[in-house]
């Protein structure tokens, strides 16, 4: 059964699209993640633009294959999924909401606003006692996005969200 | 408008990113540590990332003008042989030990970072998008190889002599980043203060200051640079990366995972 598209507004696709959030950090829809730039309808067709977030992010193809998931699954019949590379994506995109989510997960989340190389050389509160006392373990962690810090105070690891 | 006049400089762009990427994944699992381990792969998937948006855009310029859809990434990438790919020969050089590695990646992403920090001013929209997604990333791999670069120059007396054997090999490599090929006059001529004699200096300065600090040996001003690698010219090293890196496509062709 088809659901007829001129009953469906873009409210109703922006919230099935909520649902759909990182591979990797499934806390994080991607209109938190800021990866979702826009959802529009050209006559009955809707039309969702996606920006990768890093150029080899592998979550990309899983994202695009997730939208698909969600909108077939409440029959939208019509839609197309477009990726937009310019302007490139930031960390400033993400929402305040997906930063308070994402260290809730335990992950420390971006730091101010991004410029510059001096990416590694902040130190993030360590999402778990808020201590400010970290350092640096490696410049590169388990995804593109992300780095690896140690708190020295509850000397917990943990993943921080690079300013980008 | 572009037709395939921009083809041989995308495929440039595209194959030097591609090359250093397929050589830097060598090291998946082999790094001296877990966390470098971890960057050197991360790296690795940044410029294949790169490589990517390059190829699909030489791709769908090349359809564009001849109305099919037989070129893709992928049979740009997996089904051209050495003498058509026009990646730096600087890449396509074997990863040697750890520094040599970490040189090789600090020299090219300088390139890179000044390269793309031009080209995001370009009049050709496409190329400025992705110059402007990879921008980022290549200052990160040059903030972090040159701290790498400082400490293994700065470090022992074991890693300040490999770091010179490095040097001394890869430096003869650097000098085809700065000759410009016609494809790439052609490019570059359609934005007026894109110099590559520019590029050339703001590179040698920055360089020189990361290996002064490094405590190397500066590399003199009239080394002999190899060169042909931009227009198809390889050393023996690219005939093995692609027989490997094609192997599957070669022998099932349009094999998918």
């Amino acid at each position: 059964m088809e659901t007829e598209t001129q009953d469906i507004t873009i409210t109703d696709i922006r919230k099935l699209l909520d649902e759909v959030t990182d591979p990797e950090i499934p806390v994080i829809s991607i209109h938190d993640l800021g990866v979702l730039r826009d959802v529009r309808k050209e006559r009955d067709t809707f039309v969702i633009t996606i920006t990768p977030t890093y150029s080899g992010c592998p979550a990309m193809d899983m994202i695009t294959l997730h939208i698909h998931g969600k909108l077939r699954a409440h029959h939208i019949p019509h839609f197309r999924v477009e990726t937009q590379l310019a302007p490139a994506w930031t960390t400033d995109w993400m929402t305040d909401e997906g930063k308070r989510k994402l260290k809730e997960f335990g992950i420390a989340p971006p730091m101010g606003s991004k410029g510059g190389e001096d990416l590694i050389n902040r130190h993030p509160p360590c999402p778990f006692c808020n201590s400010e006392n970290t350092e640096l373990v490696s410049a590169f962690g388990s995804t593109a996005c992300k780095a690896l810090f140690r708190c020295r105070d509850c000397a917990e690891p943990f993943d921080y969200f690079k300013c980008h | 408008m572009h037709g395939d006049n921009t083809t041989d400089y995308l495929l440039f762009l595209a194959d030097s990113s591609l090359i250093m990427g397929q050589r830097l994944s060598e090291w998946t699992g082999h790094g001296p540590m877990l966390e470098q381990d971890i960057a050197i792969t991360n790296i690795s998937l940044d410029t294949i990332g790169q490589a990517r948006y390059f190829y699909q855009l030489a791709a769908k310029r090349q359809n564009e003008k001849t109305g099919k859809t037989e070129i893709t990434e992928d049979s740009l990438a997996y089904l051209r042989d050495a003498h058509q790919y026009r990646n730096l020969l600087l890449t396509e050089l074997p990863n040697g030990d750890w520094g040599q590695t970490i040189l090789k990646i600090y020299l090219y992403a300088n390139w890179q970072k000044l390269i793309y920090g031009k080209l995001i001013y370009a009049s050709d929209k496409d190329i400025a998008a992705i110059a402007d997604k990879a921008l980022k990333e290549v200052q990160y791999h040059t903030s972090w190889s040159s701290d790498w670069v400082r400490r293994l120059g700065d470090g022992t007396s074991e890693s300040h002599e490999r770091m010179e054997k490095a040097l001394e090999y890869l430096w003869p490599y650097t000098g085809e980043m700065f000759m410009e090929t016609d494809y790439e006059r052609r490019q570059y001529e359609r934005d007026k203060d894109f110099s590559l004699d520019t590029i050339r200096k703001e590179w040698t300065e920055e360089v020189y200051h990361i290996l002064q600090e490094a405590t190397l040996t500066l590399p003199q001003a009239d080394t002999f640079m190899h060169k042909g690698g931009k227009k198809g010219v390889h050393t023996e090293y690219l005939g093995y990366i692609l027989a490997e890196m094609q192997f599957l496509q070669r022998a099932y062709p349009g094999c998918e995972w």
